[in-house]
C-alpha cells in the first residue's frame, strides 16, 4: 500500500543538486557497451600520437616555438591530440546524443515536469561530457609523461587547463545542438571538426601558414585551446595563455546561456 | 475550502492560433476533475500551464497558491505528471525509471529505491522491475508512467489522457488505481475523451470546445441539464431515416437524426417505444438507455470530426 500522507521527501537545494542528479541519471544508464565507445574515444588521440607524432616526426625533427625554444616534433604534437581529444570527447556527447534526447527520445519532457530547469539539464549534461573528457584526458596525460613528453608537475597544471576545454567545447557542442534542426546537419559538425582539428596548430605551427589564413586559424577555439596546453605542456608559459584561458571562459558561458535559453523555448512552449 | 487550481481568464496562444481562450477553472484538494473535449479543444495546452511547463500568454493562474510563472520549480515538486505520450527513459529498467525520476525531486538513494520498492508493488510491475521498458505493454508503460508520477508523493497528479490506446482490461486496472489515489485523498486532474472514463473517475468536470469551457459540473448535473434522462436509438431500412423523422415529430424533447439510425431523447424509454409502436412505424431495431455523458458531449460539441 502507498502511503500518501508521509513527511515531505522533497528539498530545495537548488540548481547544483539538480543539475547533478541529471549527470547521475546519464551514470546510471552506463552499460557494458559503453566501454566498446570509450576505448575507442581514447585510442584515437594515442594513435594519432604514435602515427604522426613519432613516425612522422622522425622525419621532420625539431620544431622552433613561437618563444624561440625549440622541442621534438612529439613534444610539439602530444599537447595538441591532448586538446583535441577533450574537444572530441565534450563534443560526442553534447552533440549527437544530446540532440538525440532532446529531440527524439523525449527524455527533458519528462524530466522537465519534476524541478529541474532546462539551464540545469544543460549543466548536468555538461558536467556528464566532461565525465568521459576527462578519463579520456587523463590516461592521456600519463602516457605523454610516461614517453618522458612532458613533465609529471606540468601533467598536474595541464589536467585543470583540459578540463577547460572540454567545458568550453562541450557547451558550444550544445548550443550548436539546440540550433540545428536535423541529423544530416551533424554532417557539417563532423566536417568542421575535423578541418579544425587539422588546421588549429595542432601539426603544424599557425605560424606556417600565410597572414590572412593564419590569424582566422589563431581565432579558432582548438587553435587557442592547443596554444594553452602546449605552453603549460612545454614550460613555456606567458601572457598569452591569460587570454586563452579567457577565450574559453567567455565560450564557456556564452555556450551554457545560448543552449539553457534555447532549451527553454523549444521545451517549454 | 482550498484551491489547487484558479485560473481566471486563461489564455494561451501560439503565435496566431489560440489554443485556450479565455477560461475560469477552480480545482479543490481531494477532489476528481476532468477536462472534456474534442482533439484541439485546449485540454493539452491547459494541463502543460497547470504542469507550469508552459508559461499563460494571459490571464490569473494559481497552482497550489503559487504563481507558476516566478515558482515554478516549488510548484512542480509538488505535481505529478503524467503525459499523453509516455515519456519513460528507455536507457533503464523500470526500477531505476522510478529510483533516477526521484532524484530529481532530491529524494535521497535509500528513500527512492523504498518508494519504487511500494510503487511497482501498487501498479503491479514489481515482477518487471529489472525489465527495461521497451518490451513492456501499453497498459505496462502506462502503470509505470503512473508510478513515476507518483514518487514524489504529490498533492495533485495531472493526467493527459491516462487510457488512451490501452485495451479494455488495461484500461480498467488504471482506473482502478486511480481511484484508489483519489480514496487516499489525492487530487487527480485529468483529460480524457472517454465519457466512461469521466464518469467513473471525476467529482466534476468541464466541457471545452474551441479553447473555451462550454458547458461545467457533476457528470451527473450535466446530463442531466443538456439531456434527457432517457435515449431511443431506431434503427429504420437502410434508406431514407428522414423520412421518418417527420413521422417521429413530437415524441421526445428533441431528435436527431444519424446515417444509420435516429435518436429520440427523451424522458421515459418504454412510453415513447409505445408511442412509435402506436403511430405504426416498424423499426428494425430499438434500442433504450440512460443518457450518458456522451450525449452531453456530442450535444454540445457536435458531431462533426475534429482532428
Amino acid at each position: 500500500m502507498v502511503t500518501l500522507v508521509m513527511p515531505r521527501l522533497i528539498s530545495f537545494e537548488g540548481t547544483g543538486r539538480r543539475a547533478a542528479s541529471v549527470t547521475e541519471r546519464n551514470i546510471s544508464t552506463l552499460r557494458s557497451a559503453y566501454w566498446v565507445v570509450m576505448v575507442s574515444g581514447f585510442l584515437e588521440p594515442v594513435l594519432y600520437l604514435f602515427s604522426i607524432g613519432i613516425g612522422v616526426g622522425a622525419l621532420i625533427g625539431d620544431i622552433t616555438l613561437p618563444g624561440g625554444e625549440v622541442v621534438g616534433y612529439a613534444e610539439f604534437v602530444a599537447p595538441a591530440m591532448l586538446a583535441a581529444s577533450a574537444m572530441t570527447g565534450a563534443l560526442s556527447e553534447t552533440t549527437f546524443n544530446f540532440f538525440g534526447k532532446m529531440k527524439f527520445v523525449r527524455l527533458y519532457e519528462g524530466i522537465l515536469a519534476t524541478p529541474v530547469r532546462p539551464i540545469e539539464i544543460a549543466l548536468g549534461e555538461l558536467a556528464w561530457a566532461m565525465v568521459r573528457g576527462v578519463i579520456y584526458s587523463a590516461a592521456f596525460v600519463v602516457i605523454m609523461t610516461l614517453m618522458d613528453l612532458t613533465t609529471w608537475a606540468r601533467a598536474a597544471v595541464m589536467m585543470p587547463a583540459t578540463f577547460l576545454v572540454g567545458l568550453a567545447f562541450g557547451a558550444l557542442g550544445m548550443a550548436v545542438s539546440t540550433i540545428i534542426r536535423s541529423w544530416q546537419d551533424f554532417d557539417l559538425i563532423a566536417g568542421g571538426q575535423f578541418a579544425l582539428f587539422l588546421f588549429s596548430g595542432t601539426f603544424v605551427p599557425p605560424t606556417a601558414y600565410p597572414e590572412a589564413v593564419r590569424w582566422l586559424i589563431e581565432a579558432t577555439p582548438l587553435c587557442r585551446s592547443v596554444d594553452l596546453i602546449r605552453a603549460l605542456s612545454t614550460g613555456t608559459t606567458g601572457w598569452l595563455q591569460l587570454l586563452d584561458v579567457a577565450y574559453l571562459l567567455v565560450l564557456l558561458a556564452l555556450g551554457v546561456t545560448v543552449a539553457g535559453r534555447r532549451m527553454e523555448k523549444q521545451l517549454c512552449k | 475550502m482550498e484551491s489547487l487550481i484558479h485560473a481566471r481568464g486563461l489564455i494561451k496562444r501560439f503565435g496566431d492560433f489560440t489554443a485556450v481562450d479565455g477560461i475560469d477553472v477552480d480545482v479543490r484538494r481531494g477532489e476528481a476533475f476532468g477536462f472534456l473535449g474534442p482533439n484541439g479543444a485546449g485540454k493539452s495546452s491547459t494541463m502543460r500551464m497547470i504542469g507550469c511547463v508552459s508559461p499563460p500568454s494571459e490571464g490569473v493562474l494559481e497552482i497550489l497558491g503559487m504563481d507558476p510563472r516566478r515558482d515554478g520549480p516549488r510548484i512542480r515538486a509538488k505535481l505529478g505528471v503524467c503525459p499523453q505520450l509516455d515519456n519513460l527513459d528507455i536507457e533503464l529498467t523500470v526500477r531505476e525509471n522510478l529510483t533516477t525520476y526521484a532524484r530529481f525531486f532530491g529524494i535521497s538513494r535509500k528513500q527512492a529505491r523504498h518508494r519504487a520498492d511500494e510503487l511497482l508493488e501498487f501498479v503491479q510491475l514489481t515482477e518487471r522491475a529489472d525489465s527495461k521498458v521497451e518490451p513492456l505493454s501499453g497498459g505496462m508503460k502506462r502503470r509505470l508512467t503512473i508510478a513515476r508520477a507518483m514518487v514524489n508523493q504529490p498533492e495533485m497528479v495531472l493526467l493527459d489522457e491516462p487510457t488512451t490506446g490501452l485495451d479494455p482490461q488495461a484500461r480498467h486496472l488504471v482506473w482502478e488505481r486511480l481511484f484508489r489515489l483519489k480514496q487516499q485523498g489525492v487530487t487527480l486532474v485529468l483529460t480524457t475523451h472517454y465519457m466512461d472514463e469521466a464518469e467513473q473517475l471525476c467529482d466534476r468536470l468541464v466541457v471545452m470546445d474551441g479553447g473555451r469551457i462550454v458547458a461545467e459540473g457533476s457528470p451527473r448535473a450535466l446530463i442531466e441539464r443538456y439531456s434527457t434522462r432517457e435515449v431511443v436509438e431506431l434503427r429504420f431500412d437502410a434508406e431514407g431515416q428522414g423520412a421518418y423523422a417527420e413521422k417521429l415529430a413530437g415524441i421526445g424533447e428533441r431528435l436527431e437524426v444519424l446515417p444509420d439510425r435516429i435518436l429520440l431523447y427523451v424522458a421515459d424509454g418504454d412510453a415513447a417505444t409505445a408511442e412509435v409502436q402506436r403511430r405504426s412505424l416498424s423499426p428494425a431495431g430499438v434500442l433504450v438507455r440512460r443518457a450518458g455523458l456522451e450525449d452531453v458531449f456530442l450535444h454540445l460539441t457536435g458531431r462533426t470530426l475534429v482532428d
